[in-house]
């Protein structure tokens, strides 16, 4: 009895241990591996990861090129998210390489990749991987010599003061963000074959990317509204990364710093940058956006049973329960524009599937008049949140030969035509063969 | 086993030439007291073991494949039809009436119930619920690889009773003797060859025997036999659309011929309606035998029939010649005028549909090349070689105009069928090579008249010359001896001798045909075509298993659900082997869906992915023979992927995979071609 209480205690306690570990039960990313050039960054940029550890992620910092890491061990990824706080490395230590990152992204996990003025190719071919390009110029940097933040010393106006957010609750929070964001890096452009990136923080149409210090001699390769500052992308796996091409934004002196626009007489106390970051890192991490379908049903109606097949002109009833990840339990997930259609090849029914605002999704229709392999799909993708893609099979199929009406109204002349002519027959005979 | 059935071989020829002698024997009223049986007893022996040893050698001359390799089904399409007979006996025959099949044709799947011939199925079913009755516990396959065999077997004693109907019992016996052997047939029905043919020839023989037989007795219980017999094979082949055309065809014929009877009318009649009405009950054909272009003819003739036998009627009640005659000719243009005129509203208003692709593609060879790549693409339905014909039949081909020649001479209304059904089979044959297989029964009939004819004369001629003669073949030598009072003839010295000289050339030809058979069968035929079988360098066999090995893979490697694409070749083999769903089959019955593999298979792999994605596509199958020389690889193939794939999506044009109107696929070939998927 004893032995079987200490099972227990043992097994009760191993519980929170597993479910802290990445799962599709528990999206959110547990532990985290930051990669700095060096441990500076971790105390000047400490109000950054106090945020996170406070959310209670793990951080596990290295330097770049510590040639002790590695993503993985025995086949198993030892992280579920990895931040390169890293602008200059030209090569990572261990067995990290470009690869092997692109590799960690495709099986579903998370990246913040932060940029710097000077950054190495080694970050420049990760993002290129992710599907943005810094500029060229090692040496270029953003200058908007509009939308610029007033500073005690009238610099070179490399320091932006951005409002251009993306409007999307999803990523960046419901609560607005007041104060612009203070920015002082390099710009990417997307790249336009990559339809999974998006912007998130613009620069405005008067920024432009060169180098501060010499001359303009040539028109900038990046202007305006084409420069991204902070770009998020979502992999078809799911797997969010977070491309931004200023490290300092990261930085305490950031955060706390009061800002005023140029051109603009407000004065906030505070910069936009940690709400900013705060937000998108729970977006990027998880804590936000992330749904998951579960108890896709179908049944006829009127039955609770799920046929193995279905008979054309049945009617049937299709429902789907969608949950969203709120970063610490499943919350039910409202939207009237989720949708099924029955699939083959085309739909063949589509149609808005009704909530009953907690989570439980249903629509009743007939099936369609034609026989074949069908399919139940959902494909519901919307900016920031995670795409559903449901798709069940189920056959259709004709009806069977006694599943037909045994007598049509319309043939009631020719069954009388029929059995009068039987009968008139057989008369016909006994009268010819007996009436002499 | 070529040792063992070369002697059965002999020991049939042996005595079936007796037989012949034993025949013309009877004609001259011999008899044999020298044993104790009495003639007629002693001919039915002989004809019955004869018959029986026939029977038993065209069972185990197709055996040769399952000793070769082992008891497997053959090929393509008898591994659905095995499909289908798993299910059949598993499921029981309602599940399968109604088995809507969403493995194949992904995803539009296929009402197989509805859609196919289902004799055979039912046939093997029947034999194996009949074995499992008695306590055999078999499998089903086994039945599966023999039942065509078996049937072929069956085939050989219809062939009696029809060379009997026609001609005589012993042109019935030589007619047999050939049919069990003949390599045309024997393509079709050797053990594993599980497909509809095997059972449908004998099908085709029996209607046609029971037909003829009613024809020749007028019996109404003939005409119901054979419209059972024509149910059946309604039931097991598309070919049934020859036997309701023939028939019909030579009913015309005695029609103009003037050899109209009342024991046609019956026989047509009864076993026209019947035989619909019976027809009409497969699923498969359901109204298309009242509606479609192909069974007009039957229906024409139907009513020509009532139309003569009115006049019949009429001209028996008027008397007067000349008033007859004026009344014929307003019957009969007023008959062809109704008649074209339902022809013409039912085909304008889509009530009568028109001839299909295959059907114009018989009457007119260059059709199918012209407007249908996918009939063309198939194999069996090239034109066919002088060569083949001279595969399949060996001496039959000379023998056959010869057997014409008699059948001429003494023509009957069952002469004028047999003459009737070799002709246009013949000229089908050389339509299609398949058909080959539709003409050998007649080929062998026709050739066993003038074997039968010419060795019956031959042996009377030395009879009654010389009886001492006979004493070469064992079994006459008895009787001669008895009846050598005829008087010498001195005036045809040569006649004896040259008879003799044509007689020993007929059994050495004969012979020679059964050398060829029994070596085509052993060489050509018995291969499954799934395992391939080679010579090595040094003169041994060598065996590929590749196919099988790849469809084992499928079976254990792939997650249940997925989808395979290959060409619509491979298509039953998948399903029944490897047990996955499947885009195409060979059941080319969606041509669209083919060309639309073809255009995936034909297009650059990111248009082809696309659609592959559309099609759900989870492995792509494709078979390449490079390495071990084998012919029939999708290299080979891929011309008709592209020429059906471009029949339907004209964005695919055949000349971008050519260089200079050549097919190569070299590093010279086209660049549409080597970039293509």
């Amino acid at each position: 009895m004893a032995k079987l209480l200490l099972y227990l205690t043992l097994a009760t306690s191993l519980i929170p241990l597993f479910s802290v570990a990445f799962s599709p039960e528990n999206p959110t990313d547990r532990r985290v591996l930051v990669l700095v050039d060096d441990f500076a960054i971790k105390s000047s940029h400490s109000l950054y990861f106090g945020s996170l550890t406070s959310r209670g992620f793990q951080l596990e910092f290295k330097l770049a090129d510590d040639p002790n890491i590695g993503l993985q061990r025995y086949g198993q990824y030892l992280y579920d998210a990895l931040v390169l706080f890293c602008p200059s490395v030209e090569r990572f230590g261990g067995s990290i390489d470009v690869a092997s990152i692109v590799d960690f992204v495709d099986s579903g996990h998370d990246l913040i990749v932060a940029a710097d003025s000077n950054a190495s190719d080694l970050i420049r071919e990760v993002a290129t991987e992710c599907g943005v390009d810094f500029d060229e110029d090692p040496a270029a940097m953003v200058i908007d010599h509009i939308n610029y933040a007033v500073s005690n010393f009238d610099g070179d106006h490399t320091l932006i003061a951005s409002d251009d957010f993306i409007k999307a609750d999803v990523i960046l929070g419901s609560k607005k963000i007041e104060a612009p964001v203070l920015f002082q890096g390099i710009g990417h452009s997307l790249n336009p074959a990559n339809s999974l990136v998006l912007k998130v923080l613009s620069a405005s149409s008067s920024a432009y990317s060169a180098n501060p210090k010499s001359k303009l001699s040539n028109p900038p390769s990046l202007t305006g509204s084409a420069i991204s500052l902070v770009s998020v992308v979502q992999a078809r796996n799911n797997a969010r990364i977070l491309i931004t091409g200023s490290l300092s934004m990261f930085s305490n002196r950031f955060f706390r710093s009061g800002v005023q626009k140029a051109g603009s007489s407000i004065k906030h106390e505070k910069s936009g940058n940690e709400q900013f970051l705060t937000e998108i890192s729970k977006w990027v991490f998880h804590e936000r956006g992330h749904l998951k379908a579960v108890n896709v049903r179908h049944h006829k109606v009127g039955e609770s049973d799920e046929p193995a097949i279905y008979r054309i002109n049945d009617d049937l009833e299709y429902s789907v329960e969608i949950y969203e990840w709120s970063g610490t339990s499943w919350e039910p997930y409202v939207s009237d524009d989720v949708q099924v259609q029955f699939y083959m090849m085309s739909p063949y029914v589509l149609k808005t599937l009704s909530t009953d605002q907690k989570g439980h999704y249903s629509a009743e229709f007939k099936v369609p008049d034609v026989y074949g392999v069908f399919q139940f799909k959902v494909e519901y993708q919307r900016l920031g949140y995670t795409s559903l893609s449901l798709s069940k099979q189920i056959p259709v199929r004709p009806y069977r030969h006694n599943e037909y009406e045994r007598f049509l109204p319309a043939a009631y002349p020719y069954y009388g035509s029929a059995f009068s002519m039987m009968a008139g027959f057989f008369i016909f005979t006994i009268v010819h063969l007996y009436s002499k | 086993m070529v040792g063992k059935t070369e002697s059965q071989n002999g020991a049939v020829k042996a005595t079936a030439a007796p037989a012949m002698n034993l025949e013309s024997d009877l004609f001259s009223n011999f008899s044999f007291k020298s044993f104790k049986l009495k003639t007629k007893q002693q001919e039915l022996l002989l004809r019955v073991s004869i018959l029986g040893l026939v029977y038993i050698l065209a069972f185990i001359t197709r055996l040769f494949s399952v000793l070769r390799y082992e008891s497997m089904i053959h090929e393509f399409d008898p591994y659905f039809n095995y499909r289908t007979t798993l299910f059949l006996t598993e499921k029981g025959f309602y599940e399968f009436w109604n088995w809507f099949d969403s493995e194949s044709w992904y995803p539009l799947g296929r009402i197989i119930g509805g859609t196919l011939y289902p004799g055979l199925m039912v046939t093997a079913a029947f034999i194996y619920w009949t074995l499992r009755f008695l306590r055999f516990a078999v499998h089903i396959r086994e039945v599966c690889v023999l039942t065509a065999p078996f049937f072929a077997s069956n085939t050989t004693v219809v062939a009696y009773f029809f060379g009997k109907e026609i001609w005589d019992s012993g042109a019935g016996l030589v007619a047999a003797a050939f049919i069990a052997i003949c390599p045309g047939y024997i393509s079709r029905s050797v053990a594993g060859s599980y497909d509809n043919e095997g059972v449908a020839i004998f099908a085709l023989l029996l209607t046609f025997y029971l037909f003829v037989k009613a024809v020749n007795t007028g019996s109404l219980a003939w005409a119901l036999a054979s419209a059972f017999g024509y149910f059946y094979m309604v039931s097991a082949w598309g070919g049934y659309v020859f036997i309701i055309n023939l028939i019909p065809l030579y009913v015309l014929v005695l029609l103009i011929t003037g050899r109209y009877s009342m024991r046609l009318y019956v026989a047509y009649n009864c076993m026209y309606v019947l035989g619909m009405l019976l027809a009409m009950q497969i699923r498969f054909v359901g109204f298309q035998h009242v509606q479609s272009g192909e069974h007009m003819a039957a229906m024409g003739v139907f009513f020509l029939m009532q139309v003569f036998y009115f006049l019949d009627w009429v001209k028996y009640m008027l008397s007067d010649t000349k008033l007859f005659q004026a009344f014929l000719r307003i019957t009969v243009t007023s008959a062809i005028a109704v008649g074209a005129l339902a022809l013409g509203v039912g085909t304008a208003s889509g009530y009568i549909s028109p001839w299909t692709g295959r059907f114009y593609s018989l009457l007119d060879p260059t059709y199918a090349k012209d407007n249908i790549p996918i009939i063309a693409s198939v194999s069996e339905h090239q034109p066919t070689a002088w060569s083949s014909f001279m595969f399949d039949f060996h001496i039959l081909l000379f023998l056959f105009p010869a057997g014409l020649y008699f059948c001429f001479k003494k023509l009957s209304d069952a002469t004028i069928f047999i003459v009737m059904y070799g002709l246009t089979s013949m000229y089908f044959a050389g339509v299609m090579v398949r058909l080959i297989l539709v003409a050998t029964p007649a080929v062998c009939l026709i050739s066993a008249i003038a074997v039968s004819a010419t060795i019956k004369n031959l042996t009377s001629l030395l009879r009654t010359k010389s009886k001492t003669a006979v004493a070469g073949s064992s079994k006459g030598t008895g009787g001669s001896k008895a009846s050598s009072k005829a008087s010498f003839d001195q005036s045809q010295p040569f006649q004896k001798n040259g008879a003799i000289a044509l007689l020993l050339g007929a059994f050495y030809l004969l012979s020679k045909y059964a050398t060829h058979c029994t070596w085509v069968t052993s060489e050509a035929y018995s291969s499954p075509s799934i395992v391939l079988a080679a010579r090595g360098a040094h003169g041994n066999r060598v065996i590929f298993d590749d196919y099988r090995e790849a469809y084992f893979w499928l079976r254990q490697n792939t997650p249940p659900d997925a989808k395979v694409m290959s060409w619509w070749d491979y298509g039953y083999q998948i399903t029944a082997m490897g047990n996955r769903t499947v885009i195409v089959d060979n059941n080319t019955w969606n041509n669209t869906h083919i060309a639309t593999v073809g255009r995936a298979m034909s297009s650059y792999e990111d248009e082809a992915y696309e659609i592959m994605r559309s099609l759900d596509v989870d492995y792509v199958l494709v078979v390449f023979g490079g390495v071990t020389g084998y012919s029939s690889d999708d290299i080979n193939k891929f011309l008709w992927m592209v020429r059906i794939g471009g029949g339907v999506f004209p964005v695919i044009k055949e000349p971008d995979y050519l260089v200079n109107g050549d097919y190569r696929v070299d590093k010279g070939a086209a660049p549409k071609m080597l970039n293509c998927l």
